[in-house]
C-alpha cells in the first residue's frame, strides 16, 4: 500500500507545454505514471508528445477521468492554477511552483476548506509510491519500492538525500512526500503522519524539517498522541542565525519561535528519535526500523 | 524586502494613516531645514536603517532647539549604529528622519501578519506599547490583543471594534482609531505586506491615534505586481555579496564562520551547514544554488563565495536531481579555471549523472579533494582549515 497516490492516479499536468512542465512531464511517464491530460490555456487540442492538451482543467477531467493534478504554472497565475484545479473536482493537487505571493496562497487555503481536495505544495518536490506513480520533480531512480518506512519532508534535495541513504542501506519506502518550504502550504505534516499511521504497509516514518514556524512541533505532540509507529527526525538549519530568511520562504527564525533547537527538543520529549548528522540519518533509520 | 521608517510613513499617509509632520534628510543641512519647516519644537531626529532597537543604540533623540537638532543630525549622521539587531558590526547611519514631537498620553502596540498556522492575517495589539513586544507576549500573553481576519471577507467592523474596546481606547478616540485601522488593513493587502508594525502608536492627549513608528516588511515574491515599491529597495543596507549574488538568482546569505559551501536546495544548504559545524569548523555562508542552477550560475557561486576573504576552504555538495552532476562539474571546472584556486576545495556529488561529473571533474587537472558521503565531506573540509 502506499498514501495518496498509486498505480490508480490519472494525472493532468497544468503548464504542460512550458520548459519545466514538458521536462518533468516526460520523466514522470518514464517513471510510470499516468499522464493522461496536459491543460495550457490557448493550446486546447495539440498534444505534447502522446498527451493531449485541453484549455481548462475541467474540460481535461470530463475528457480523460483525471483524478490529480501537477502544477508548474509560474508564480502570478499559480493560485489561479490551483483553484481552478480544486473547482474542477480534481482530488489531489500537487503545486511544485515556487515563489507564489503568500497573500495569493493565503486566500487558496481558505478558499480549499470549502472543498474536498487535498493539495501538496507549493514551492515543493512533489510525492512519489516508489514503483507506482511520479508527481513531481525528485529523481526516480534514487528510490526503492515496497517500503517499510514512509518519508515526509519539507525540503527538495534534503529528501533526495535521505531516500538515496535508505536506498542504499536496503530500506525501502511506501510514499515519499514534499510537502515545501513555504510558510503557508496545503498539506501539512499531520496530515501525512495520519495517513501513514493509517497506512499498514509503512512501519515507521522518517520526519525531515527546518527551522521557521511551528509545524515540527505541532507534529511532535501529534506524534505522541495518535502515532504507534516509530519515528525518525532530523531538523535542517541549526546553525542559521535568527532574522535571516535561509532560501525557503517558511525557514526564518523569528524572535524565539521557530529555532532549530526548541524543535529538536519537541521532538524529543515526544518520543521522537533524533538524528543530529544528515551523514547518518540512513544509519539511525538502520537502527530504529 | 524591507523598507525604511520614512518610505513606510510615505505608504501610510498615502492610505490615510495618520503620521507625524517631517521629512528624510541626508545631510545636517537638510536635516536642519526640516526641522525649521515643521515651524516649532521640540523635533525628534531618528537614524534610518533596516534594524530595529535604534532608541537604546542612541539612534533616536529628541532636540529642543534648532541648535540641538543641529547637533544631533551632526552626531548621529555617519555614526555606526549598534542594536541587538544589526549584529556587533552595527550600520553605518545614511539617512535620518526628522519629525515633529508629539503629547503623547499613551504608548500601544499594533501590527498586522500573515498567519501560517490559520493562514489569515492577523491584527495583535496591546496597550504595553512602546516595549520589546516578544517580552509581553511571553511574560504576559493575556496583555495581547489577537485578531483573526478572513482574507476571503476581508477586514469588518467588528475586528476594529474588538481591538479598539480591547485597547481600552476613551471613546473619542475610537473612530479615528477605526479608520486607522481598517486603511492599514488595506494598505496591507494592497502593498502584499508580510509584516506591518507600529511600535508605538499613540495616543495623544487630545484624543488622537498616530503611527510614531512604522516598520513594514514586503513579500519580494510579489514585486512583480508591486514595480513602484522596487524603488524603496535600499542596496546600503543590503551586504554587497548578497547584492551581487542577487543579481544571478542565487539564494546566498553571509555568515562568519570560514567555510564555504555551495549547495543546490535550501533545506540540504541549511543541512550541510550544520555539518560544517558538527565537524568543528564555521559555515562562512549559506549558498542555494537552487535546484534548476544553470553553469553559469554554478560559476558566479563559486567566484562570489572566493570574494570572501575570511574563506578559507570550500566545500561543494551537490545532490544531482533537476540539476544534472555533469553541468554542475562543468560549472566547477570552467569557474576554478577563471578564477584560480588556491584554497582546498572539497567536492561531494550525488544523484543523476554523478559518474560523468566525476570524470569531468578529475579530468579536469584541478586539485579537487573528492569525498564519498556527506560524513567524509565533513570530515575532509574541517581537516583542511
Amino acid at each position: 500500500m502506499s498514501i495518496f497516490v498509486n498505480k490508480e492516479t490519472r494525472l493532468v499536468v497544468q503548464g504542460i507545454t512550458g520548459k519545466e512542465g514538458q521536462f518533468h512531464t516526460r520523466q514522470c511517464i518514464e517513471y510510470g505514471t499516468n499522464v493522461v491530460a496536459g491543460v495550457t490555456p490557448g493550446k486546447g487540442g495539440q498534444t505534447m508528445d502522446d498527451v493531449p492538451v485541453f484549455n481548462t482543467v475541467r474540460s481535461a477531467v470530463e475528457a480523460t477521468g483525471a483524478n490529480a493534478s501537477m502544477i508548474f504554472v509560474p508564480p502570478p497565475f499559480c493560485a489561479d492554477a490551483i483553484m481552478e484545479a480544486a473547482d474542477s473536482g480534481v482530488e489531489l493537487i500537487v503545486a511544485i511552483t515556487e515563489g507564489i505571493p503568500v497573500l495569493d496562497m493565503v486566500k487558496v487555503k481558505n478558499f480549499l476548506a470549502t472543498k474536498t481536495c487535498r493539495l501538496i505544495g507549493p514551492n515543493c518536490p512533489g510525492i512519489i509510491t516508489p514503483g507506482e506513480c511520479k508527481i513531481g520533480i525528485m529523481p526516480g531512480k534514487i528510490h526503492l519500492k515496497g517500503g517499510p518506512v514512509g518519508v515526509i519532508s519539507r525540503s527538495g534535495t534534503l529528501t533526495y538525500e535521505v531516500v538515496d541513504q535508505l536506498t542504499k542501506l536496503g530500506i525501502g519506502q511506501t510514499t515519499c512526500i514534499g510537502i515545501g518550504g513555504d510558510p503557508v502550504n496545503g498539506t501539512n505534516f499531520i496530515d501525512v503522519l495520519e495517513a501513514f499511521e493509517n497506512d499498514p504497509d509503512t512501519k515507521g516514518i522518517v520526519m525531515v524539517g527546518e527551522i521557521g514556524g511551528s509545524a515540527e512541533e505541532e507534529a511532535a505532540a501529534y506524534i505522541k498522541a495518535h502515532v504507534t509507529k516509530p519515528v525518525v527526525g532530523f531538523i535542517a538549519g541549526l546553525t542559521a542565525p535568527p532574522g535571516r530568511r535561509m532560501g525557503h520562504a517558511g525557514a526564518i527564525i523569528s524572535g524565539s519561535s521557530g529555532t532549530g533547537q526548541a524543535k529538536i527538543e519537541a521532538m524529543e520529549k515526544n518520543g521522537i528519535r533524533v538524528c543530529m548528522n544528515l551523514g547518518t540519518i540512513g544509519e539511525v533509520c538502520k537502527e530504529v526500523f | 524586502m524591507k523598507i525604511h521608517e520614512y518610505q513606510a510613513k510615505e505608504l501610510f499617509r498615502t492610505f490615510g494613516v495618520p503620521v507625524p509632520d517631517g521629512g528624510v534628510a541626508f545631510s545636517v543641512e537638510e536635516a536642519v531645514d526640516v526641522a525649521k519647516g515643521l515651524g516649532a519644537y521640540p523635533v525628534v531626529v531618528k537614524a534610518q536603517i533596516h534594524a530595529g532597537g535604534r532608541g537604546k543604540g542612541g539612534g533616536v533623540k529628541l532636540a529642543a532647539s534648532e541648535a540641538e537638532a543641529k547637533a544631533f543630525a551632526d552626531e548621529i549622521l555617519g555614526m555606526t549604529l549598534v542594536t541587538h539587531q544589526t549584529g556587533p558590526e552595527g550600520r553605518l547611519v545614511k539617512k535620518l528622519l526628522v519629525e515633529a514631537g508629539q503629547e503623547i498620553e499613551k504608548e500601544l502596540y499594533l501590527s498586522l501578519l500573515v498567519d501560517r498556522a490559520t493562514a489569515g492575517i492577523v491584527i495583535m495589539a496591546s496597550q504595553e506599547g512602546g516595549m520589546d513586544i516578544e517580552e509581553v507576549a511571553a511574560t504576559t500573553p493575556e496583555k495581547i490583543i489577537k485578531v483573526r481576519v478572513d482574507p476571503l471577507t476581508g477586514i469588518q467592523g467588528y475586528h476594529l471594534r474588538e481591538v479598539g474596546y480591547g485597547l481600552e481606547l476613551p471613546t473619542a478616540a475610537l473612530r479615528g482609531f477605526s479608520t486607522l485601522l481598517k486603511n492599514l488593513y488595506t494598505l496591507f493587502v494592497k502593498n502584499d505586506c508580510s509584516l506591518l508594525e507600529i511600535n508605538p502608536l499613540i495616543l495623544t492627549k487630545d484624543d488622537r491615534v498616530m503611527a510614531l513608528d512604522a516598520k513594514v516588511d514586503i513579500d519580494s515574491n510579489a514585486l512583480y505586481r508591486h514595480r513602484s515599491l522596487l524603488d524603496f529597495r535600499d542596496i546600503d543596507e543590503e551586504d554587497p555579496l548578497e547584492v551581487e549574488a542577487s543579481k544571478f538568482n542565487l539564494n546566498y546569505i553571509n555568515l562568519d564562520g570560514n567555510v564555504g559551501n555551495i549547495v543546490n536546495g535550501a533545506g540540504l544548504a541549511m543541512a550541510t551547514m550544520d555539518i560544517i559545524k558538527n565537524a568543528g569548523a564555521e559555515p562562512a555562508n549559506f549558498m542555494d544554488v537552487g535546484g534548476g542552477a544553470t553553469a553559469e550560475m554554478v560559476e558566479n557561486a563559486f567566484r562570489i563565495i572566493l570574494m570572501d576573504e575570511k574563506v578559507k576552504a570550500v566545500l561543494i555538495n551537490i545532490f544531482g536531481g533537476i540539476l544534472r552532476c555533469d553541468v554542475f562539474a562543468q560549472g566547477v571546472v570552467a569557474a576554478a579555471k577563471k578564477i584560480g584556486i588556491t584554497i582546498p576545495i572539497v567536492v561531494r556529488m550525488e544523484g543523476t549523472n554523478v559518474e560523468a561529473g566525476k570524470e569531468i571533474l578529475a579530468a579536469s587537472g584541478l586539485n579537487l579533494i573528492n569525498a564519498v558521503d556527506l560524513k567524509d565531506a565533513a570530515a575532509k573540509v574541517a581537516a583542511a582549515i
